[in-house]
């Protein structure tokens, strides 16, 4: 660029005034909306406060020494959580994929590929996830295949890797599908294989457009490993319950909950950052 | 003094450390037709974006019907439903019909009835020769076409100036010319517009005024005969010699 250099420029007197204005638009925009928000949650908090049952609510749900007690059990099952939810995570994304390019494939020799990968899809999308569980985890043992584990943790993460990879292959489908044919035309064109185009042309434009989705379906995974404890895996609300029986207060409940927020809410603005910072179009929502 | 539709004075923009256009004056009359001149990234395109308030100026002022239109205080949509701005890519909306994309505004912005905007729409598509593609999808028509859509999209809600930002850049060649006359028609008819191109046989037949933009600022300016014809600048020529040569 021949930028010559600025014969140092100073702002006119009507632009001055002008980004004064601006200056005190944004002032009064921004206590205009924390002084609402503090209104909102004011009376919100209010409301709830002085209703007439809170007080028996709150020894209910809000109990701070039933919650520091059940606070370590509750924990332990959260861990759990997060193992069966990372390690699903990643062979959900293996599985989907092939499954999303199986669909994508063209050609009458792919065709038994496409029907494999759609009865798939039309299969576990259509079955209730905690019904795969119960078959899966109840039947994958009896089988008493050899080599296979008979544990109802790995015959439950078998189901939520079945079932979400049903879900995810139709994201990645519809973005792979997303992307403009000449982009393969383009790639093709230097001499790139089927395959080579796919791995370097396409899937990487696919990829960012799907991440919000993605995240989505991440975060379900995340609450919805919880549902393996209908198979006697002791998880976070599986903890949270065992305490809650002992004297009907719900408080650990509301530990649970608090503690599965505090893995979502991080990793949602995480990857709203990670998808700015890659300059993603469409990527990455905004507080 | 005050019969100007558009007066810049002193315009000022800049993206980052860059400094697009820098310190420009212009007017433009009823009627007339100003051509803007000048190599790729000399700042023709920003200073239409920044009459039509779709970038924010640094500095200057812009006025509009004798009001100054770059004021933080001045409704921009309000402005903008004033003007009419044709793109170099079209910008049709793919997912409407001809006559949905030339009818929008007119029914969203405009307060029109469904019924009225569909017979003004009809009617600007057949000034523009394209009555008979009105259920057409943008996808399915030539670029020339698309090109006219969006013209007609600009003009239909009789806007005081028109901005047409290289509309015939994205054309093949026997595609230019019937943008091109369909112009040249708008300015018979009295149409404003302020617009830039590459087309030197057009800016001499049609403007009033050419204006050679160079690194932000107006370096030569006059009657296209004088500007295109007869240019006083080292750098108009070079320019001009350079667009004759290719």
């Amino acid at each position: 660029m021949t930028d010559q250099v600025d014969t140092a420029w100073e702002p006119s007197e009507v632009q001055r005034e002008r980004d004064e204005w601006r200056r005190r638009r944004t002032i009064r925009s921004a206590a205009i909306a924390s002084g609402s928000t503090v209104l909102l949650i004011g009376v919100v908090g209010g409301l709830v406060v002085s209703s007439p049952g809170w007080e028996r609510v709150q020894e209910t749900y809000f109990d701070w020494d039933k919650a520091v007690s059940s606070f370590p059990a509750v924990l332990e099952g959260l861990w759990l959580n997060i193992r069966v939810m990372a390690l699903c995570a990643v062979l959900i994304v293996a599985l989907s994929l092939t499954i999303a390019v199986m669909r994508t494939i063209r050609g009458p020799v792919a065709f038994p590929l496409r029907l494999v990968g759609t009865a798939y899809v039309d299969v576990f999308r259509g079955l209730p996830l905690l019904l795969v569980i119960f078959l899966l985890g109840f039947g994958g043992p009896a089988l008493s295949l050899s080599g296979l584990p008979t544990s109802a943790l790995f015959w439950g993460c078998a189901a939520l890797v079945l079932s979400y990879s049903a879900y995810v292959a139709e994201v990645f489908r519809a973005g792979i599908e997303s992307v403009h044919p000449s982009q393969r035309l383009a790639g093709r064109s230097l001499g790139l294989t089927y395959g080579q185009t796919l791995r370097h042309v396409v899937l990487p434009q696919a990829w960012r457009r799907v991440i919000p989705p993605l995240m989505n379906d991440l975060v379900s995974l995340q609450k919805d490993s919880g549902l393996i404890a209908v198979l006697g895996v002791v998880d976070a609300i599986r903890a949270a319950q065992i305490e809650t029986a002992i004297d009907f207060n719900y408080t650990p409940y509301v530990v649970a909950g608090v503690l599965f927020c505090c893995l979502t809410i991080p990793m949602a603005r995480l990857t709203d950052r990670y998808a700015r910072k890659k300059g993603y179009h469409g990527a990455g929502g905004h507080l | 003094m005050n019969s100007e539709l558009l007066r810049l004075h002193g315009v000022r923009k800049s993206f980052g450390d860059h400094v697009v256009l820098r310190e420009v004056d212009l007017t433009i009359e009823p009627g007339e037709c100003v051509v803007l001149i000048g190599a790729s990234g000399s700042g023709k395109s920003t200073l239409l974006r920044c009459v039509n308030l779709l970038e924010v100026v640094d500095d200057g002022v812009i006025s509009f019907e004798g009001r100054d239109i770059t004021d933080p205080r001045v409704d921009g949509d309000e402005v903008r439903s004033r003007m009419g701005m044709v793109f170099q890519a079209y910008n049709l909306f793919p997912h409407l019909d001809v006559i949905g994309n030339v009818t929008l505004a007119l029914r969203l912005v405009h307060g029109v009835g469904a019924e009225e905007a569909r017979s003004r729409g009809t009617a600007m598509l057949e000034r523009v020769g394209l009555a008979a593609k009105a259920e057409a999808r943008p996808d399915d028509l030539s670029g020339g076409q698309q090109q006219r859509v969006a013209i007609a999209r600009a003009l239909v809600a009789n806007p005081r100036l028109m901005l047409l930002d290289e509309v015939t850049s994205a054309l093949d060649p026997e595609l230019v010319g019937e943008v091109l006359d369909l112009l040249t028609e708008l300015k018979a008819e009295g149409v404003t517009m302020l617009l830039n191109t590459h087309e030197m046989g057009f800016a001499r037949d049609v403007a009033d005024e050419v204006c050679f933009l160079h690194d932000g600022r107006i370096h030569e300016r006059g009657r296209p005969e004088q500007v295109i014809g007869d240019p006083q600048e080292d750098r108009t020529r070079a320019f001009l010699s350079r667009i004759r040569a290719s």
